[in-house]
């Protein structure tokens, strides 16, 4: 009795407000979009009948049409491919270095890692739009310097969105890959290079291959939520950067589209059940591994 | 001890004054007395005085934190129950739609979640405003609170419960008496996520709020898309010294009790 009830509390809770919403988004997503609150039709009231033979795939076919949307999925898959590589770029350097620290600071490295993490979101995306701005501290560095004689523009260009991504999401890319060195044995990295392989060649054929898990996790952690980033391409890209979060808000918020804004989400969704599948599969396998 | 090369020295370096320079930028600029946020013109800290005028902003901040407050108390709860049907629950109907539901929110788009539940609320004629935003903070914190919670509990000696019951407790109080204490350090952390969370989201709480309720960030994203605000600066300083203080403190507090616990483990092994 006590078993089902504690069963029973947060699954009617995840299927009230986590499942049935997204059942009433597919539903939006084949219905049309009408003059009327809500601005679609048909609505649940007018019965289960007129449910079924109103709906339909417009809205998918509309998506197809207009190349507006096409480009905007593209382009996410395009800057989140690129900021994910860029991201391991940066964070394998620094995950390398704290598993090669001395013991008594690894503590305060991985604080100082996690600490970001834990502030706004919002305000470390906003820290860049007085540096990145044409007038910004990084023109005036590069002014002063004499580097270039006009201010970049950054600010409001793709560039700006990389630079956000790999910025806010670091410390997802650093923790897994730092996770996975801390894991490796140093004596392998040494025995590599006994046996005559430089330190590089160490570096490639012993450290990268044993630190895959660490680095596909991270890659993963980075990629899916940039897929579907709202914030950062609303803040830091210009009107050139399509992403469709961005899309999908628009077209809710300005266009009161509801239906076409409900087939965006699914979509996008469609999109990412593979990335997820693949995540997923990935951290199977490492489990498994280590049992 | 090690020595670190220069490559590893230099990394972490690089590495830290990319994730930490932006921000100290962020609060030094927020002491500048001029209005153009990028020119330097002399300390003042008249932005803080004008910040805690700005009713609206102390309005949206109060919001905030009763939000975080009650939806982070609520995620903890549905979130631990969650984790002990995951870990304890053994085998019941509907099992994998369960751990999916529990799974799925964390990587979900924002922007699908906020529209989703937007749908939901208008659908059933609930009345956006702070009520909504709970519900849709309690919803997918309550997932995070659950991963770290099962994670607690699956390394967890479960002879210990076994013994509680052995020894006559009902389930509840084995639970009480026993397990909470255990994997309390996971509750209290569960808790934090889902409060940072809550505080932290500009999207759902943005499709699930009314007119009647706005939260910070909402705010906070609303003015700086026309620009730099050294108000906003003023106002993110702020916010990241009780972020810094909060994790510092935690931190230190959780090394010292590691440092008892392992006193504790060495007198009792000279006790045997």
């Amino acid at each position: 009795m006590r078993r089902t009830a504690l069963i029973a509390v947060p699954y009617l809770w995840l299927m009230v407000l986590f499942l049935a919403p997204f059942l009433i988004v597919l539903k939006i997503s084949l219905s049309d979009a009408a003059l009327a609150i809500p601005p679609y039709t048909p609505t649940f009231k007018d019965g289960i009948g007129a449910l079924i033979r109103e709906l339909d795939f417009e809205n998918f076919v509309f998506l197809t049409e207009d190349d507006l949307y096409w480009k905007a999925y593209l382009s996410s898959f395009r800057i989140a491919f690129i900021s994910t590589v860029l991201t391991l770029l940066v964070g394998y350097p620094i995950a390398y270095g704290m598993a090669k620290a001395p013991d008594e600071w690894r503590a305060t490295l991985m604080m100082l890692v996690i600490l970001p993490f834990w502030t706004s979101f919002l305000i470390r995306v906003y820290a860049w739009m007085g540096i990145l701005s044409n007038e910004g501290l990084l023109n005036q560095l590069l002014l002063w310097l004499g580097l270039t004689s006009e201010p970049l523009v950054i600010l409001n260009t793709t560039t700006a969105v990389y630079i956000g991504i790999v910025y806010t999401y670091l410390p997802f890319m650093i923790l897994p890959i730092y996770a996975a060195l801390d894991r490796l044995d140093a004596s392998l990295d040494e025995a590599a290079q006994d046996l005559g392989c430089t330190r590089m060649q160490a570096f490639w054929l012993v450290t990268i291959p044993l630190s895959k898990n660490g680095i596909v996790a991270g890659s993963f952690l980075v990629f899916i939520p940039a897929l579907g980033e709202f914030v950062i391409p609303s803040l830091l890209g210009g009107s050139g950067t399509l992403m469709i979060g961005k899309v999908l808000w628009e077209e809710f918020f300005n266009n009161r589209d509801w239906p076409v804004a409900s087939a965006v989400a699914v979509i996008l969704l469609l999109l990412l059940i593979i990335p997820i599948v693949l995540f997923q599969r990935n951290q199977q396998k490492q489990q498994e591994a280590e049992q | 001890m090690k020595r670190m090369s220069w490559f590893n020295v230099t990394s972490l370096t690089l590495g830290f004054a990319f994730l930490y320079l932006p921000m100290v930028v962020l609060v030094i600029y927020s002491f500048n007395s001029s209005k153009l946020v990028t020119v330097w013109a002399g300390f003042s800290t008249k932005w803080y005085g004008e910040l805690f005028q700005n009713e609206a902003f102390l309005d949206a901040a109060w919001v905030t934190i009763k939000v975080a407050v009650v939806s982070s108390t609520f995620a903890t709860v549905l979130g631990t129950m969650a984790a002990y049907v995951l870990v304890r629950g053994g085998r019941f109907m509907g099992r994998t739609l369960f751990s999916g539901m529990i799974y799925a929110p964390l990587v979900m788009p924002e922007v699908i979640t906020g529209l989703s539940l937007l749908l939901l609320f208008i659908g059933i004629g609930l009345d956006r405003g702070v009520l909504t935003i709970v519900l849709a903070h309690t919803t997918f914190s309550m997932c995070y609170v659950s991963v770290v919670v099962s994670s607690r509990l699956v390394s967890f000696d479960r002879s210990l419960e076994e013994a509680a019951l052995d020894l006559g407790s009902t389930p509840w109080e084995a639970f009480r008496l026993v397990t909470l204490p255990i994997i309390a350090p996971a509750v209290i952390s569960g808790w934090l996520l889902a409060f940072t969370l809550s505080l932290d989201d500009l999207v759902i709480a943005s499709f699930t709020s009314g007119p009647s309720a706005t939260t910070l960030p909402i705010k906070i994203f609303s003015a700086v898309r026309l620009g730099v605000s050294p108000e906003i600066n003023a106002l993110s300083t702020i916010m990241i010294l009780i972020v810094t203080v909060g994790v510092v403190t935690a931190s230190l507090v959780s090394k010292q009790s590691a440092i008892r616990a392992q006193k504790d483990a060495r007198a009792a092994e000279r006790a045997d």
